[in-house]
C-alpha cells in the first residue's frame, strides 16, 4: 500500500497515524516477522524497518545495539529484501537505512529491490537534500517515496527546499540529538510544527515513547507519531516480546484516535 | 563541480540537523580566512605557542646509509609533539570568532586530542574528547596529558573501539549540542568544509618546506613522503606542491598485517591502496567495506593510522594519478622506528615511522629520486610502551 493512500484512509476515519520502527533482523529475521504482525495487530499504520548499518551515526545506544544484534545475526541487504518480500503486513513498509548501503548496492538496484519486495518509502538519515538528487530520481522512477527530515535548526530556506522534495510524509525531528526514548516532549516540538507548512503529512519522531507524549505531539498539530526506541527496548528485553509490543502499539494508537477536529 | 567536491569525492553526507552548522562554519571560514586580525592572531599562535617554523633537517646518517639525500620536516618538534596543533589552533580561533563555547574532538593516537586540549585550555573552551577504548589503552600517556589540561576524555566502547568509533560518538555529541559546540575534526576527513579547512591550516607544513628546500638545495625535492591515516599531514605537505608536477608525492598507509580482510575486519588500514568507493562519516571517499557496504574495522600497530577511510581529496588525487598511494606493514614500520632512533637520534611516532619505512624500502630503487623530503609528523614518546611490549614478545612479531 502507498503511504499516501494510508493517510487518506486515516483522514476519512478521523484518525492520526502511528508509525513504528524496529530493526530488521533483531534478534533474527523470523522474529522480526512476528514483531511486525504484533505491531499491526496493535494498530501501527506504517512500519519502518531499519536495514542495519555498521556505523549508525544518527542513532542513540538503543538502536545502535539493535543494529549490531541484527548484523551479528547475519542481516544484510539481500536477506532484508527477502524478508520484506516474504511479509504480508497489510500496511505500508518504510526502509530506514544509511546511505552507504544504498550507494554500494547501486541506487537504481536499491530502488528496484524496494519496489519489488514491497517497500513504499525510504528514509536516509545521513542524506541531506543537497546530496539526494540521484536517489530522488531513482525513487521517483520506481514509485518509492523518499522521506526527508527537518529539525528545529532547519531554517526557512532549507525548510522550503526539503518540503518541496519530501513525499509520503515529512519526518520532523522534534529535538536535537540522536534517536532514543525520552521522558518528556521537547519544548521545540510545537515551534517546529508551526513552522512546517505543507500538505504532506507531518510525522514527529525522536524521543517519543508513551501515550502521553504521543497525545501531546498530536495535539500540537502532528499527523503522525514515530516511535522507535521504545519498541526496540522491548525487543531487546527478550521477554513476552510480541505481547508487549502489541500492548504498547495499542496504547499509542489510542492517542491517535482521540477526537480529531 | 560543486565546491564541496574533489572530483566525485567529498560532499556533505550528514544528518539534516548538522547542515546549518556546516554552512555556518563554511561562512565563518570564508569571512575570516583573509581577515588581517584573524591571520595575525593565527601567526602569533603558530610562532609563539606552537613553536613554528619547524626545521627541515638534513638526515645526514640516514642519507648516507640509504644512498639518497633525505630531509625530515620536523613536525615532531611542534608543541605537543605532532603536526596536529597546526589545525587545532586554526579551528579553535575560528570557533572563538564564531562565539562557540565548547570544543569536541575525536582522537586516535591521542595527538589530536592533546592538541585540542592545549588550545582548549589556552583559549578557554570547555573541551571534551572521544577516544576508542582500545586507543585509550595503547596511548594512555596522551589520556593523562589531556586530563591534565582539563579535558574530559570519553572512552568509546562501540565497534572496533578505535578512531572510526570515536568519530561516530563525536558526531552524536555534535548532533545533540550543535548550538554552542564546535566539532574540531582532526584530519582532512568528514563533510565539507572540514577537508578544505584542515588542509589549509596544515598547508603551513608544505609552504615552509618550499622555502626551506629552495634555500638549502636551490630546487624542489624529487619526492615527498608522508604517512596517511585520515591524511592531514600528507595533504598539508603535499598541497603546496600539487601544481609542481615534477615532485612525486607518496602517501604511505598502514599495511598492518597484510592487505587482506576477514569477514568484519581488514588486517590493515590501506583505504587509498585497496579501499572502494563509498560514503563514510560525511564524505564520499575510498573506504574499507564489505560487499554490502558495511564498514570494515581497520587495524594497524599505530593508532593514528588505524582508520577505515581517508580524506576525499587524497582519493581524488590518487584517481587522477597525482599521488601514488603505497603502504608498509607493521613490521617494517617498527623496524623504521628503531632505525631512525639509532641513526639520527630522533624517535619517530609509529605513524611517521611508516613514512620513514617507505623511504628505507624504496631509496635504492631510484623511485624516489635523489632528493627526498619526509614528513616526520610526530615524535615517538607516546609509543614507547607499545614498542617495548612488542619487543618482549618473541621476535618482536606484531602479526601472528
Ligand atoms: C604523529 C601522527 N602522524 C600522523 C597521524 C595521522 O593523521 P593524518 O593522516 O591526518 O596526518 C597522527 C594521528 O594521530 C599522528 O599522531
Amino acid at each position: 500500500m502507498m503511504i499516501q493512500e494510508k493517510f487518506e484512509l486515516l483522514e476519512k476515519n478521523k484518525e492520526k497515524a502511528l508509525i513504528a520502527y524496529v530493526c530488521a533482523g533483531d534478534p533474527d529475521a523470523g522474529t522480526t516477522k512476528d514483531i511486525v504482525c504484533a505491531l499491526v495487530r496493535g494498530g501501527a499504520d506504517i512500519v519502518e524497518l531499519g536495514l542495519p548499518f555498521s556505523d549508525p551515526v544518527a542513532d542513540g545506544p538503543t538502536i545502535q545495539a539493535a543494529s549490531h544484534r541484527a548484523l551479528d545475526a547475519g542481516m544484510n541487504p539481500d536477506r532484508y529484501f527477502e524478508l520484506i518480500a516474504s511479509m504480508d503486513a497489510g500496511v505500508p513498509l518504510v526502509c530506514m537505512t544509511y546511505y552507504n548501503l544504498i550507494y554500494k548496492r547501486g541506487l537504481e538496484k536499491f530502488a528496484t529491490d524496494c519496489a519489488k519486495s514491497g517497500i513504499s518509502g525510504i528514509i536516509v538519515p545521513d542524506l541531506p537534500a543537497e546530496e539526494a538528487d540521484d536517489l530522488h530520481t531513482a525513487c521517483r522512477k520506481h514509485g518509492i517515496d523518499l522521506i526527508f527530515l527537518v529539525t528545529p535548526v532547519t531554517n526557512e530556506e532549507r525548510m522550503k527546499k526539503i518540503l518541496g522534495r519530501t513525499s509520503g510524509f515529512v519526518y520532523i525531528v522534534s529535538r536535537l540529538g540522536v534517536t532514543g526514548a525520552r521522558a518528556d516532549v521537547a519544548q521545540s516540538t510545537k515551534e517546529i510544527l508551526s513552522r512546517v507548512q505543507t500538505d504532506v503529512p507531518k510525522a514527529v519522531g525522536f524521543g517519543i515513547s508513551d501515550r502521553q507524549q504521543a497525545a501531546e505531539v498530536l495535539a500540537a498539530g502532528a499527523d503522525a507519531v514515530i516511535v522507535g526506541s521504545a519498541f526496540v527496548n522491548i525487543v531487546a528485553s527478550g521477554e513476552n516480546v510480541n505481547e508487549k509490543i502489541e500492548v504498547l502499539a495499542r496504547e499509542l494508537k489510542s492517542a491517535c484516535k482521540e477526537k480529531r477536529g | 563541480m560543486k565546491r564541496s567536491m574533489y572530483g566525485k569525492y567529498g560532499g556533505q553526507f550528514v544528518p539534516e540537523v548538522l547542515m546549518p552548522a556546516l554552512n555556518e562554519l563554511e561562512e565563518a571560514y570564508e569571512r575570516y580566512r583573509d581577515d588581517p586580525r584573524f591571520l595575525e592572531e593565527l601567526a602569533y599562535y603558530m610562532k609563539e605557542f606552537a613553536g613554528r617554523e619547524t626545521p627541515l633537517y638534513f638526515a645526514r646518517n640516514l642519507s648516507k646509509k640509504y644512498g639518497t639525500k633525505i630531509y625530515l620536516k620536523r613536525e615532531d618538534l611542534v608543541h605537543g609533539g605532532a603536526h596536529k596543533l597546526n589545525n587545532t589552533i586554526g579551528q579553535a580561533l575560528l570557533a572563538k570568532y564564531m562565539g562557540k563555547k565548547r570544543l569536541i574532538a575525536e582522537t586516535g593516537a591521542g595527538q589530536h586530542g592533546t592538541a585540542t586540549a592545549m588550545v582548549g585550555a589556552n583559549m578557554g573552551f570547555e573541551t571534551e574528547v572521544y577516544m576508542g577504548a582500545k586507543d585509550v589503552q595503547r596511548q594512555h600517556m596522551n589520556v593523562y596529558r589531556m586530563q591534565l589540561m582539563g579535558t574530559v576524555v570519553h572512552s568509546v566502547q562501540s565497534g572496533s573501539k578505535t578512531l572510526k568509533d570515536a568519530i561516530n560518538e563525536a558526531l552524536r555529541d555534535w548532533v545533540t549540542n550543535v548550538g554552542n559546540t564546535h566539532y574540531l575534526i582532526g584530519s582532512v576527513v568528514g563533510p565539507h568544509p572540514y577537508p578544505m579547512i584542515v588542509r589549509d591550516f596544515q598547508s603551513v607544513i608544505g609552504n615552509e618546506v618550499k622555502a626551506q628546500i629552495m634555500e638549502k638545495e636551490g630546487r624542489y625535492p624529487d619526492s615527498i613522503v608522508a604517512c596517511a591515516g585520515g591524511g592531514s599531514n600528507a595533504m598539508g605537505i603535499f598541497h603546496p606542491f600539487v601544481g609542481d608536477k615534477e615532485v612525486k608525492l607518496f602517501p604511505v598507509e598502514a599495511g598492518g598485517c597484510g592487505l587482506k580482510n576477514t569477514e568484519k575486519e581488514a588486517l590493515h588500514s590501506a583505504s587509498l591502496c585497496v579501499g572502494e568507493d563509498g560514503i563514510l562519516q560525511g564524505a564520499h571517499t575510498r573506504v574499507l567495506q564489505d560487499r554490502y557496504g558495511q564498514i570494515l574495522e581497520s587495524s594497524s600497530v599505530s593508532a593514528g593510522l588505524d582508520y577505515s577511510g581517508v580524506g576525499p581529496e587524497l582519493a581524488h588525487l590518487a584517481d587522477i594519478g597525482r599521488i601514488k598511494p603505497c603502504n608498509v606493514n607493521d613490521e617494517e614500520a617498527l623496524e623504521a622506528f628503531y632505525e631512525l632512533s639509532r641513526t639520527e637520534g630522533i624517535i619517530p611516532a609509529l605513524e611517521s615511522s611508516h613514512a620513514i619505512a617507505y623511504v628505507m624500502k624504496m631509496a635504492q630503487s631510484g623511485e624516489l629520486g635523489d632528493l627526498v623530503v619526509v614528513s616526520l609528523s610526530g615524535r615517538g614518546d607516546k609509543d614507547l610502551e607499545t614498542v617495548f611490549s612488542l619487543k618482549e614478545k618473541e621476535n618482536r612479531r606484531v602479526c601472528q
